[in-house]
C-alpha cells in the first residue's frame, strides 16, 4: 500500500511528449497499404498457375520488384506500429518489454530477409 | 498481463429469491447485483418482483420501490432523478446508462442490473471512482487564463460559444469509461473517455489561453494514444454526446502542430 493522493495516482510520470508521430505514421502507412496492395495483388496475382521461369522473370521486373519490396517494408512497419499498440494494451512490466523487442526483430528480420530473397530473384 | 478471469473471490454466485407481491398481477422480474465488503461473501445476484402496476416507468423508480418495500439493504446512488447529476449511473440490461432516464418499456424480458463494469465496488450497486474523479481533476477542468482578468468579465462571441455545445452537457456519469475496453486495460494511466471529453471542451473553449499546456499535458502514448475509436463510449451515453468526436479532435489538434 502505497499512500498516494489520489490526484498524484492520476497523473502518475505526467506526459511522455510522444504519441502524434506514431498516430501519423499508422495514418500514412494505411493509406500507402490501402493504395499499393491491391496493385500488388493483382500483379501477384496474375502470375498464379505460370511456370517457375515465368514467375521469376515477372518479379524481375524492377517495377514489381520495387512494388514487392515497398509492400513488405511498409507493410512490417505497419504491422510493427500495431503490434506495439497491441502489445501496449495488453501486457505489463518486463513481459511487455520482452515482446516488444522480439516484434521489432520480428520485424526487422522479415524485412532484411525478404528484401535479401527478392534482391536475389531480381538480379 | 490482462485478467481473462476473475478472481475467486470475485465469482457471481446465485443470490435470494425475494417473494413475489401479493395479488400482483403485472410482476417484473429484476436480478440485481449484490456484494457487501463487509460479510466476506462472494458477489452474487438476488432477484426480485416488482408489482409494476404499482411502480414508476422508469429503472430507477423500480430500485427505489425495491429499496422501500422489498430489501432495505440494496443500495445504489440516486440524487436528481432526470439525468443531470449522473449518479444513477449503472450497467442495465448490458448497457452502461442512467437508472433514472432508462425506461423499463426499453428492456425485453427480466431486468438485469449490475453496477458500473471494471471499476472497484463499494457496495451493490455503488462503483468507486475515485480514481475517475482524480482524473477528471488532472486535466484542469477550469478557464486557464494569462491576460489580465477584464474588468466586467471574459467575452466570448456566439460562434465561439456553440463549439462547446455537445461537450458541456457531460455529467460525469462514467457510463463511456467504463465502457471502454481501453480504459477497462489500462485504465491507470489511459484518461477515459469522459475526462478526454472535458479535455476538448477547455482545449476549445476561445477564452482559454492555456491550448498549449493542456495539449503538452496529453501528448501521451497513454493518456490519450489508447483510444482505438471503439466508439462504446458515443454508444452508451446516456446524454447522447460523442466524446469518440472529441478524442478525434484532440488528436487532430496534436497533429496540427506536429506535422
Amino acid at each position: 500500500m502505497r499512500y498516494l493522493t489520489d490526484r498524484k495516482r492520476a497523473e502518475g510520470k505526467g506526459a511522455a511528449h510522444t504519441g502524434p508521430e506514431h498516430h501519423w505514421h499508422m495514418i500514412v502507412s494505411s493509406a500507402g497499404l490501402a493504395l499499393i496492395v491491391p496493385i500488388f495483388l493483382y500483379v501477384f496475382g496474375r502470375t498464379l498457375g505460370g511456370s517457375y521461369d515465368e514467375v521469376i522473370a515477372r518479379l524481375s521486373h524492377p517495377g514489381i520488384a520495387l512494388l514487392t519490396g515497398l509492400v513488405l517494408f511498409v507493410g512490417m512497419i505497419h504491422f510493427r506500429n500495431g503490434a506495439t499498440v497491441m502489445i501496449e494494451d495488453y501486457s505489463r512490466g518486463s513481459a511487455r518489454k520482452l515482446l516488444l523487442i522480439v516484434v521489432a526483430c520480428l520485424t526487422y528480420g522479415t524485412i532484411a530477409t525478404g528484401l535479401f530473397a527478392l534482391g536475389r530473384i531480381a538480379f | 498481463m490482462v485478467q481473462l478471469a476473475l478472481p475467486k473471490n470475485s465469482r457471481i454466485r446465485t443470490g435470494k429469491t425475494w417473494p413475489k407481491p401479493d395479488g400482483a398481477t403485472n410482476v417484473r422480474k429484476f436480478q440485481i447485483y449484490r456484494w457487501n465488503p463487509d460479510d466476506g461473501q462472494n458477489p452474487r445476484v438476488d432477484t426480485y418482483f416488482v408489482d409494476m402496476d404499482r411502480c414508476g416507468p422508469m429503472i430507477l423508480d423500480a430500485l427505489i420501490k425495491i429499496k422501500n418495500e422489498i430489501d432495505p439493504t440494496l443500495t445504489f446512488r440516486r440524487s436528481c432523478r432526470e439525468g443531470i447529476c449522473g449518479s444513477c449511473a449503472m450497467n442495465i440490461d448490458g448497457i452502461n446508462t442512467l437508472a433514472c432516464i432508462y425506461g423499463m418499456d426499453e428492456i425485453k424480458g427480466d431486468v438485469k442490473i449490475y453496477p458500473l463494469p471494471h471499476m472497484p465496488v463499494v457496495k451493490d450497486l455503488i462503483p468507486d471512482l475515485t480514481h475517475f474523479y482524480a482524473q477528471h481533476a488532472s486535466i484542469m477542468p477550469w478557464l486557464e487564463t494569462k491576460s489580465n482578468t477584464p474588468a466586467k468579465e471574459w467575452q466570448q462571441s456566439i460562434e465561439d460559444r456553440e463549439k462547446l455545445d455537445g461537450l458541456y452537457e457531460c455529467v460525469m456519469c462514467a457510463c463511456c469509461s467504463t465502457s471502454c475496453p481501453s480504459y477497462w486495460w489500462n485504465g491507470d494511466k489511459y484518461l477515459g473517455p469522459a475526462a478526454l471529453l472535458h479535455a476538448y471542451r477547455w482545449l476549445i473553449d476561445s477564452r482559454d489561453e492555456a491550448t498549449g499546456e493542456r495539449l503538452d499535458d496529453l501528448e501521451d502514448p497513454f493518456k490519450l494514444y489508447r483510444c482505438h475509436t471503439i466508439m462504446n463510449c458515443t454508444k452508451t451515453c446516456p446524454k447522447g454526446l460523442n466524446p469518440a468526436k472529441a478524442i478525434a479532435e484532440i488528436k487532430k489538434m496534436m497533429l496540427d502542430r506536429t506535422v
